[in-house]
């Protein structure tokens, strides 16, 4: 078995890392599924129960982190969580993302009533502020950046958005912040600005391609809803690539703190590990990496491939239960046999074993790549966490206190 | 195919949805192995640029063409028909639909260097996914000497949190382009995905959230705004089998499990150390008995939703092709193709 090799790596010891005063913001993020959300509530949770004063702010349009709060409703302003121990002087509140209405705000602080009307009325940003793929992202980063000007909060926790890379959250801002400040967009407002359809005759060829293709592909009209949009937002240009900036530099500092989060499958991981990759590029704080969900057995000193034989014994040799030639069991089919029970235990205990050993043989390939990361597992549970006494025990297990994860490290060790 | 041998005879267009991490993309891959039993050519299409195909079937990252990847599932003696990928790209989709309307490929380079095709693939997502959604309409539609290329098409679309969007491109579209070419396109696009030729459907796992997500998802494709789009089947992926009696089950749900008849019954198999290893097994056991009254209850709520329902074993040493092959054969066991 290869039951004692994953040992190897370092164990994240996310306490020590959310204790930190010096630790200001803690970035969850990692693909879609692996349970980023009720990690990251968990991760706050834990240091505000543990003295902090803590923000987690989520950006997922489900109402997750509601549901798993205890929250009906969240908006764009941080809301007390109610039922959090505070006998350690922290505090908790949870936040979730209004892309649309973080997206007017910004627009609103930046132009004059009127112009600023003009904007928020403008087909094609309504367009952009409700469904663009990257506003989320963009939002989210600016939500971050002005959370962490307010001063009032000693932890953020983020939440990324659930988008299909982990790597788009770090992307989109600048992808949309290089589009509201680029080439294209100069281009478009060019006509604008020398007025009406006088722009045919002044114009480079670059210009009409692409005018004559969006013509093409969107109709004019849709041209005219961009250009009117790009002239009236023309007071902002600059704003929208250096704000994107700022919160990516604010990224940078050591105050961040990175968590990948994944589960235990190899889409989720070799998206971890892309992940990982990349923050070390950009040279972006990257505190480790959490395995969600993982599967374990407690009898682990018992290999999938003795207990599948111990079952296989009691099936021939006491009359067992009947299994297909596949060695799926369907229901229980006689009664009484003498061992039924142990016969069934076994193979369900073979089954967890085999999950088990391709959980870890994922992992350990993480880890070969990437040995200097430190990691953490959390432990499936059979029910969804959906208040807080559920994050309290995820918040357990990520600082190795729950008992059954002891057990089953007692039996690997 | 005048008899109706399967729950969605008359689908060309399969759309697979799921929330991430059910396992869409390996449901979608064994649909199409399922689908083409019947003899036919099958086309499995993503669109999330993930290459998820590649890594499902094992082969090189795919590029924008539709190549053979497998053989479908052989019906008795009789062999499967192709499985054809395609890892549909917005750009290279924009590209073709500009040569194929307009005779404007040549200007593709011309346009990305200035950031057009970024703007419309990208920027804006209606546009993107019509020209998605017309590739897999288009290749549904396509015919060669009066008869169908594909007999069906398999989409491993975006999550379900996304489908009623993605699915809903006109009404996405009209918010941006009330008149033109694309609105034109987004309509006939929109027809097809209407029509009784296309079904979307669910893949959940047996968990609270999964399913309620799927729930969701099938609510809003009912709904008014997105009418006219056919929910599919429910595929119930990664299941357990019970390995316990209902009194077991109970026993072990209330900690009364009996650990003598455990303990004797592990040391008649031949095992050592029977009595602490009864005590372990007992607390996985009871653990598993919790999952199990879980997944029951998941179980009733998706069967509200009054759709088809369709069992896949999870399993677990690991997805290859040969499980593949297995879940396309449950599919097909099942009606499901």
């Amino acid at each position: 078995m290869d039951a004692g090799r994953t040992d190897r790596y370092r164990r994240l010891d996310t306490d020590r890392l959310a204790d930190d005063p010096r630790t200001r913001i803690i970035v969850c993020c990692g693909s879609g599924g692996v349970g980023k959300t009720t990690v990251a509530a968990a991760v706050g949770l834990r240091a505000a129960e543990r003295g902090r004063r803590v923000v987690v702010l989520t950006v997922d349009p489900a109402r997750r982190l509601a549901q798993s709060m205890g929250l009906t409703s969240l908006d764009n302003t941080p809301r007390p969580v109610e039922g959090v121990d505070t006998a350690a002087g922290g505090s908790l509140h949870a936040m979730m993302l209004d892309m649309k209405r973080t997206f007017d705000e910004i627009v609103e602080a930046h132009s004059d009533p009127d112009r600023a009307t003009q904007i928020l009325a403008n087909p094609f940003y309504q367009s952009l502020s409700s469904s663009f793929a990257g506003t989320q992202e963009y939002m989210a980063m600016e939500k971050l950046g002005q959370l962490r000007r307010a001063e009032e909060w000693d932890l953020i926790v983020v939440d990324t958005p659930p988008s299909r890379s982990a790597l788009d959250f770090l992307d989109a801002p600048q992808r949309l912040g290089r589009f509201l400040d680029g080439r294209l967009i100069r281009v478009l407002t060019a006509p604008a600005k020398v007025g009406g359809r006088a722009y045919l005759k002044v114009l480079n060829t670059g210009f009409s391609l692409v005018t004559g293709v969006l013509t093409k592909v969107l109709g004019a009209q849709v041209l005219r809803d961009v250009q009117t949009f790009v002239t009236a937002l023309d007071t902002m240009f600059g704003g929208f690539r250096e704000r994107a900036d700022y919160t990516y530099r604010l990224l940078q500092t050591p105050g961040t703190a990175f968590l990948v989060i994944a589960a235990p499958e190899p889409d989720a991981l070799r998206e971890a590990s892309y992940f990982v990759e990349r923050l070390s590029r950009d040279r972006m704080p990257l505190a480790g990496l959490i395995v969600n969900r993982v599967h374990r057995a407690r009898a682990g000193r018992l290999s999938a491939a003795r207990s599948l034989a111990a079952a296989e014994t009691l099936q021939n040799g006491n009359g067992g239960r009947s299994a297909d030639e596949d060695g799926d069991d369907g229901p229980p089919t006689g009664y009484p046999e003498r061992y039924p029970l142990a016969e069934a235990a076994l193979r369900l205990h073979a089954e967890r074993m085999q999950l088990r050993t391709r959980e870890r043989r994922l992992a350990e390939v993480f880890i070969a790549a990437h040995p200097s990361v430190p990691m953490v597992e959390i432990p499936a549970r059979p029910e969804d966490v959906h208040d807080l006494a559920g994050l309290r025990a995820i918040g357990e297990s990520l600082a190795g206190e729950d008992p059954a994860t002891q057990s089953a490290a007692q039996a690997h060790g | 195919m005048s008899a109706r041998d399967n729950d969605w005879d008359g689908v060309r267009l399969h759309v697979v949805t799921g929330k991430g991490g059910t396992g869409k993309t390996t449901v979608a891959g064994a649909l199409a192995l399922a689908l083409a039993s019947h003899g036919g050519n099958v086309l499995l299409m993503e669109v999330e640029g993930r290459q998820g195909i590649a890594q499902l079937f094992d082969s090189p990252p795919l590029p924008y063409g539709e190549r053979k990847i497998a053989v479908g599932l052989a019906s008795g003696p009789r062999p499967g028909g192709d499985v054809y990928a395609l890892a549909a790209d917005p750009e290279e989709a924009l590209l073709e639909y500009l040569a194929m309307f307009y005779n404007l490929r040549h200007a593709g380079q011309a346009l990305t260097k200035l950031g057009v095709v970024d703007f419309v693939t990208t920027l804006a997502p209606g546009l993107r996914d019509v020209l998605l959604i017309g590739k897999a309409a288009e290749a549904a539609r396509r015919r060669k000497r009066q008869r169908h290329v594909y007999d069906a098409v398999v989409m491993d679309a975006p999550p379900t949190g996304r489908i009623g969007r993605f699915l809903n491109v006109a009404t996405e579209i009209s918010g941006l382009a009330r008149v033109g070419p694309i609105r034109g396109h987004a309509d006939t696009v929109q027809s097809v995905v209407r029509s009784p030729q296309t079904a979307v459907h669910f893949v959940t796992v047996l968990e609270e959230m999964p399913v309620q997500e799927t729930l969701d998802g099938i609510a809003e494709l009912h709904d008014q705004a997105h009418g006219g789009l056919q929910v599919g089947g429910i595929m119930i992926n990664m299941m357990r089998p019970e390995v316990l009696s209902e009194a077991e089950l109970a026993a072990a749900r209330d900690g009364t499990l009996d650990s003598d008849e455990l303990a004797m019954g592990l040391k008649a198999a031949g095992l050592d150390d029977s009595r602490p290893l009864a005590v372990d097994l007992a607390a996985d056991l009871a653990e598993h008995a919790c999952a199990v009254e879980l997944q029951r209850s998941e179980r009733r709520r998706l069967a509200a939703a009054g759709q088809p329902r369709y069992d896949l074993p999870l399993i677990p040493d690991g997805m290859d092709l040969a499980g593949l092959y297995r879940l396309a054969a449950e599919l097909r066991r099942q009606g499901a193709a």
